[in-house]
């Protein structure tokens, strides 16, 4: 008769401690970036950081919760504009102004899902795009933040962020940085907690989901909003290091939704290193071939469908096919500790 | 008479992003698939016109000769070549492929024919009009489009229904398993389907192209605009989908009326509008 052996249940894995050990030196690296660092590279990593997290956030919309929005860039828009009318009309501090234009991002999120949720599938992709460009019209309309042709961020309110331009540049590039780590935070936290589990089990099937007791609705909804609120933030960072803002620059579909997707999708969809590979990828192409212009997007977009099609989980579901790794380990294994004699 | 005017405009516009609509709801219809690039095929057959116009100075309604014949072809290669293998359970992989198809074509023709507005020259069609009293004119051009709306989605109603191709492509939708027992390949069938789909695209940027003008970036919009008719129609109903088409275009022709900011923001309102009273659109099709 056998003895059931000792086990534990585990997430660490050798390899993700070697890689929390990497990703605390790097972070270490880039937190002490202004000293080492030049102002065009400070911009880029800057750029760097709101992609990554862009990334992550759409990631975990429609890698984990199946809610493949193709309309994020309401909330980046929404997110910049709440910054620029805050701090231009309400002399709201433009740090502070950051963290309200979650706010306000999470606060229309709420009728935009009850709008889109009635949409399944592809079409609530397109339905999110709809409701994007509702808003993308809608602030055109507006003369006091400029109609179509947008505004800049008043110099005065520029001069309140920080003495001098050296100052500023260096606090937005740590706000940046802040704001990335949470979200790669967040997204990590989530994804290990229960409504992580919950979230796997909507994705793969929504009506086995429910029937073992997930409010999927529910659970949707708390993410969308969640993903609206954090993205509104990015959406604000940006517009703060631009310091110019214009309906189409703000909901632009390609900058801050196509682009997203060709990073998740190139990286690996449904994996937290996913994001960060597909950035790297996608800042070498476009550092090397960016002069070509036309011909670069289309080489962007002809990678990201060649993945899709031959590797759908993307260059890290390649490797981890090659090698089980996992920097970022939300899956739980049973480590077997000791076996006794078995009969 | 102003508004009259316009809601009667707004009717005849409803043709045209029928005519878009059709080819979206016809390929959901068969093989599930939501297009994204189908806004930027719209565009992509206006500029095949243009170039096929300029090179051979024809009229662009003869064009269509040619148009038509090549985005079919096209839509076979593509379905054959790429879109039939992204087909499966998961909706991801067609919406990826075809949202970085979407990308590719509206760079590769902005790399070809630059970022100019452009515009198919029709001669006297163009401003022709039929004058039907109290101060209302019908143009001749968005008659010739609502006429063919009417045509091609009787002809597709036709061919669904009351042909064996029709009948392959709904065996084929409702099962593929079934239908491969009984010597149906699936590849080709769905292939067959893009091809009509393309075939009504090119019929669509053409007459498009002669009403408007288009440029490289404006397929995304189209895409929109079809994708309301389809939903605000009702899914899988073609005249529905002509409906559809109507009530967006009277809804930007009345928002246009107001002020001329509010003309596409109108048209997702009531689209909006639509999906909260009438999620299954507002002549769902009644499943038999």
């Amino acid at each position: 008769m056998a003895d059931i052996p000792a086990y534990a249940v585990s997430r660490a894995t050798r390899s993700s401690r070697i890689g929390m050990a990497i990703g605390l030196i790097v972070l270490i690296i880039l937190a002490t970036a202004p000293w080492w660092a030049g102002r065009a590279d400070l911009r880029l990593l800057i750029e760097i950081f709101y992609y990554l997290a862009l990334a992550q956030l759409w990631n975990l919309l429609a890698g984990y919760t199946g809610l493949v929005s193709v309309g994020q860039q309401a909330f980046v828009g929404l997110g910049g504009y709440t910054l620029f009318a805050l701090a231009a009309f309400g002399g709201v501090n433009p740090l502070a102004a950051i963290a309200l234009a979650g706010v306000v991002a999470a606060i229309f999120a709420l009728p935009t899902a009850f709008l889109v949720f009635r949409l399944r599938g592809a079409y609530f992709a397109i339905g999110t795009w709809v409701v994007a460009e509702v808003y993308r019209l809608g602030f055109a309309q507006v003369s006091a933040l400029g109609g179509g042709s947008g505004m800049s961020l008043p110099a005065d309110v520029v001069r309140s962020i920080a003495d001098g331009r050296q100052a500023r540049e260096w606090l937005v590039y740590w706000v940046a940085l802040i704001i990335v780590l949470a979200a790669m935070a967040i997204v990590y936290a989530l994804l290990r907690s229960r409504q992580g589990l919950a979230l796997t089990a909507i994705r793969d099937s929504e009506p086995a989901s429910e029937s073992l007791g997930v409010n999927t609705y529910r659970t949707k909804l708390v993410i969308y909003i969640a993903v609206a609120f954090a993205t509104g933030l990015v959406g604000a960072l940006i517009f703060l290091q631009k310091l110019r803002i214009s309906p189409d620059a703000a909901f632009s579909v390609n900058d801050w939704t196509a682009f997203v997707i060709f990073i998740v999708v190139i990286g690996g969809i449904g994996r937290i290193e996913g994001p960060i590979i597909g950035v790297i990828v996608f800042f070498v192409l476009r550092e090397l071939f960016v002069d070509f212009g036309a011909w670069y997007l289309m080489l962007l977009g002809a990678v990201a469908v060649v993945i899709m099609l031959l590797a759908p989980r993307g260059l890290w579901g390649l490797l981890t096919d090659r090698w089980d790794i996992q920097l970022f380990p939300v899956r739980r294994a049973l480590v077997v500790k000791e076996t006794k004699d078995s009969g | 008479m102003d508004w009259v005017n316009a809601i009667v405009q707004g009717i005849f516009v409803g043709g045209l992003y029928a005519l878009f609509a059709t080819g979206l709801s016809l390929i959901f219809g068969v093989m599930r698939l939501v297009n994204i690039a189908h806004g930027d095929l719209i565009i992509l057959a206006a500029f095949l016109s243009l170039a096929v116009v300029d090179g051979l100075n024809i009229h662009p309604l003869v064009s269509l000769v040619i148009v038509v014949p090549v985005m079919a072809a096209f839509g076979y290669a593509l379905q054959r070549g790429i879109l039939n293998f992204t087909l499966g359970k998961d909706i991801l992989p067609p919406l990826l492929v075809t949202f970085g198809l979407s990308v590719i074509i509206q760079n590769a023709l902005l790399e070809t024919f630059s970022a100019d507005s452009q515009r198919l020259q029709a001669g006297a069609i163009e401003t022709a009009s039929i004058p039907i009293g109290q101060g209302l004119a019908i143009g001749v051009l968005p008659l010739i489009i609502f006429v063919t709306a009417i045509v091609v989605i009787g002809g597709l109603q036709f061919v669904f229904y009351q042909t064996t191709l029709g009948r392959v492509f709904r065996a084929t939708s409702d099962d593929a398993v079934t239908a491969r027992t009984m010597g149906i390949d699936k590849s080709h069938v769905f292939a067959l389907a893009m091809a009509l789909a393309l075939a009504v695209v090119a019929i669509a940027g053409v007459l498009m192209g002669i009403r408007t003008n288009f440029d490289p970036a404006v397929g995304p919009a189209r895409l929109l605009f079809a994708f309301e008719a389809v939903i605000m129609g009702g899914l899988g109903n073609l005249w529905g989908t002509l409906a559809g088409g109507i009530i967006l275009g009277v809804a930007q022709a009345i928002g246009a009326q107001i002020n001329p900011g509010w003309q596409i923001l109108a048209g997702h309102i009531a689209f909006l509008i639509v999906l909260v009273i009438r999620p299954n659109g507002l002549f769902p099709r009644i499943q038999g």
